[in-house]
């Protein structure tokens, strides 16, 4: 065998370079057309409601009006609930898994959850319909009037369907992501950082609580990111169980509608031209509040990366 | 090494060569006819169609049974909703397409020729429930249905329902009106119905595949429809015909224009067909939505093939006629089996001078 001369490794170098650049190139064009094609299809109801689009809140397609506030309203809400039950549950999971489980049960568990991720959202939607709708029905709503009714969260009528189903639903499809996603960057927290904390006397949560958490803060959140990008284009699923109803609500026992399931559920046989559009537009907005979501994630990242490891400096 | 690298590059030029043959050898047998047939006359024709969903089923039937009578033919139909149908015909990227709803005026004018609408067969659509002790037959007004989807009439116990149902012990319940969240033909006739039998409705909210509804949850599909009525207690929803018959639905009997309570069956669906056929405009396009009759089903509808007046291939145009034409006579003997209401005689007889109307630069293609 025979090295290869530096000046062809300099050509293979850069042959790479090429390639990966290409492939990186790509992604942005990517990301371009779908953007140029959204607003190219957009146009018409860019012309007949401007921003009113955004403000508005009727979806009538016989009368031809169309505002989307109210399934931006459903989109970001129903993520939000399921981020509030997924993120502590998910970080419980990676804390048990990363730090405390033993080994017989680390193995198993983890490749249950990651099982989990790989489940299609049918069959959540299906389980949804089925098993979670009539539990919440019957057990979670009347419980949660009963105890917590004074707040204007949880007052009014209940079908099973609703905002709450929805939320629950998902947060079970997002707990793989987050938590396995989180225990890898717990896992990748070095030891020398959890001895340090033991030699100093730390017992076994304040190690985790002071060392370990803090070092992988960044890693923890880029998970929660990707959990909430799941949950806020989720269609069929959540489509199944929300009750598919476009209205601004407080209480999560009503029914709502999300961007990405009025698409799915209208596309097909919108016949009109201006509904087209508006149903296009749609999309143009969940585009737009998926980028701002992920600007403004970033930025939280950049910060928490920015601080340093570790509670010293405070 | 080199001597591997040498062996991997005759195995791809190998492979590509071999493509390369394969390749050759398909393009240069599309052209002929198939093996056996010598006649010049009988070309391989492949007819393309998309559109409605509803009536896949039987067009699918339809599709391998005419392969027997005419095994030249290829036809593919996909079913991607009566929106994206229209949308291909209207762009000429189907030979024809399917729609549960003929096409508007607006519509039409956009298509580069004229487009003939051919009935195929008819669809119902039933009132299914949930309540407890009650089965198939709870009798239905025009004025209850439409008071129920606007949410007029809120329990089941209410006076209006309680007066016709006599017999029946109606619960002191909340109703929890169900209707389709996605864009449907059933949706669609459902909302004709109840524009044409309440003012109030026409008003508000008024018909289409997609509708901004008053009240209620909505579910995807038949079988989400038919599944929250199911999980709900109280719950009232609409479906297909087929679909309520197929999974043992309780389902309404609804009082017509004639002013007697009908059970939604095939016959009385084509009853409201034959019932409606005098009023049938010459292009087709009509409602059949609380049709005159003793024993019509009000809530019913037309699904339709849509194609071309003036065809612009003469044999895709022929092999198109030839097919409508067995679809209407042969092929409306699979209907009933797949639960599809068949046309009457009177509709067919006015569906077949639509046919003898289809052409080929002014010359008719119904031989």
């Amino acid at each position: 065998m025979q090295m290869p001369s530096p000046k062809s490794r300099r050509w293979g170098d850069s042959l790479f370079r090429g390639l990966t650049f290409l492939a990186a190139l790509g992604m942005i064009g990517l990301v371009m057309v779908i953007a140029v094609q959204l607003i190219r299809g957009s146009q018409l109801a860019f012309t007949h409601f401007g921003l009113g689009f955004v403000t508005g809140s009727r979806w009538d397609p016989v009368h031809g009006a169309f505002g989307s506030l109210p399934l931006v309203y459903g989109t970001i809400v129903s993520s939000l609930i399921a981020l509030l039950i997924a993120v502590p549950l998910s970080l419980g999971i990676a804390i048990y898994l990363a730090e405390l489980a033993p080994h017989w049960v680390r193995t198993p568990v983890s490749f249950l959850v990651e099982l989990l991720a790989a489940i299609p959202s049918v069959v959540y939607g299906l389980w949804g319909v089925f098993v979670l709708v009539p539990l919440v029905r019957t057990a979670l709503e009347p419980f949660l009037q009963r105890t917590l009714g004074w707040l204007p969260f949880f007052q009014g009528t209940y079908y099973g369907f609703g905002m709450l189903a929805a939320g629950i639903i998902l947060a079970i499809m997002i707990i793989p992501t987050i938590s396995a996603v989180s225990r890898e960057v717990l896992l990748a927290v070095p030891n020398s950082q959890r001895e340090a904390m033991l030699a100093l006397g730390a017992t076994r949560w304040e190690t985790i609580k002071m060392a370990v958490l803090p070092y992988g803060r960044s890693g923890i959140l880029g998970a929660v990111i990707l959990g909430l990008g799941r949950a806020i284009g989720e269609t069929m699923a959540v489509t199944m169980v929300i009750g598919n109803r476009p209205q601004i609500s407080p209480s999560v026992f009503e029914l709502a509608q999300t961007i990405a399931s009025i698409i799915a559920n209208e596309f097909s046989e919108a016949f009109d031209e201006l509904h087209l559009s508006a149903l296009v537009m749609a999309g143009l907005v969940l585009f737009v509040v998926t980028l701002l979501l992920n600007i403004l994630a970033r930025l939280l990242v950049w910060r928490v990366a920015r601080a340093p490891e570790g509670v010293t400096r405070e | 090494m080199a001597k591997k690298s040498k062996r991997v590059v005759v195995l791809v030029m190998a492979l590509a060569l071999l493509m390369l043959v394969t390749a050759c050898g398909k393009s240069g047998e599309t052209g002929k006819a198939p093996a056996g047939s010598t006649d010049s006359k009988t070309k391989t024709v492949a007819l393309n169609g998309a559109g409605a969903s509803f009536p896949y089923p039987l067009y699918s039937k339809w599709i391998a049974e005419y392969r027997k009578v005419a095994p030249n033919v290829t036809i593919d139909y996909q079913s991607i909703g009566s929106g994206g149908g229209i949308k291909g015909i209207t762009e000429q990227t189907v030979d024809f397409a399917g729609s549960d709803a003929p096409m508007k005026d607006d519509q039409l004018a956009k298509a580069p020729g004229q487009i003939f609408h051919i009935p195929t067969v008819m669809g119902a659509v039933v009132i299914t429930y949930n309540l407890e002790g009650v089965k198939t037959g709870l009798k239905l007004t025009p004025e209850v249905i439409s008071g129920i989807y606007l949410g007029n009439i809120k329990k089941w116990n209410d006076p209006a329902i309680t007066s016709i149902n006599p017999e029946v012990k109606l619960p002191d319940q909340e109703i929890t009106v169900v209707h389709r969240s996605d864009g449907s033909g059933t949706t669609n006739i459902f909302t004709d119905y109840l524009s044409n039998v309440s003012k109030e409705w026409k008003e508000k909210v008024g018909k289409g595949t997609s509708v901004e509804w008053p009240v209620g949850i909505g579910a995807k599909g038949n079988e989400g429809v038919a599944g929250t009525v199911k999980q709900t207690p109280g719950g009232i929803g609409y479906v297909e015909l087929a679909y309520a018959v197929q999974n043992q639905l309780p389902y309404a009997f609804l009082k017509n224009q004639a002013g007697k309570f009908v059970e939604p069956t095939l016959d009385t669906t084509t009853a409201a067909a034959a019932g409606s056929a005098a009023n049938m405009p010459e292009d087709m396009r009509v409602s059949i939505v609380n049709a005159p009759g003793e024993n019509s089903y009000p809530i019913a509808g037309y699904t339709y093939l849509l194609v071309y007046k003036d065809q612009k291939d003469k044999d895709k145009g022929t092999e198109l006629v030839k097919f409508l034409w067995w679809a209407i006579h042969d092929g409306e003997k699979y209907a009933k089996d797949l639960l599809y209401a068949p046309l009457p005689d009177n509709v067919v007889k006015l569906a077949e001078a639509r046919i003898k109307q289809i052409n080929y630069q002014g010359e008719s293609l119904y031989k």
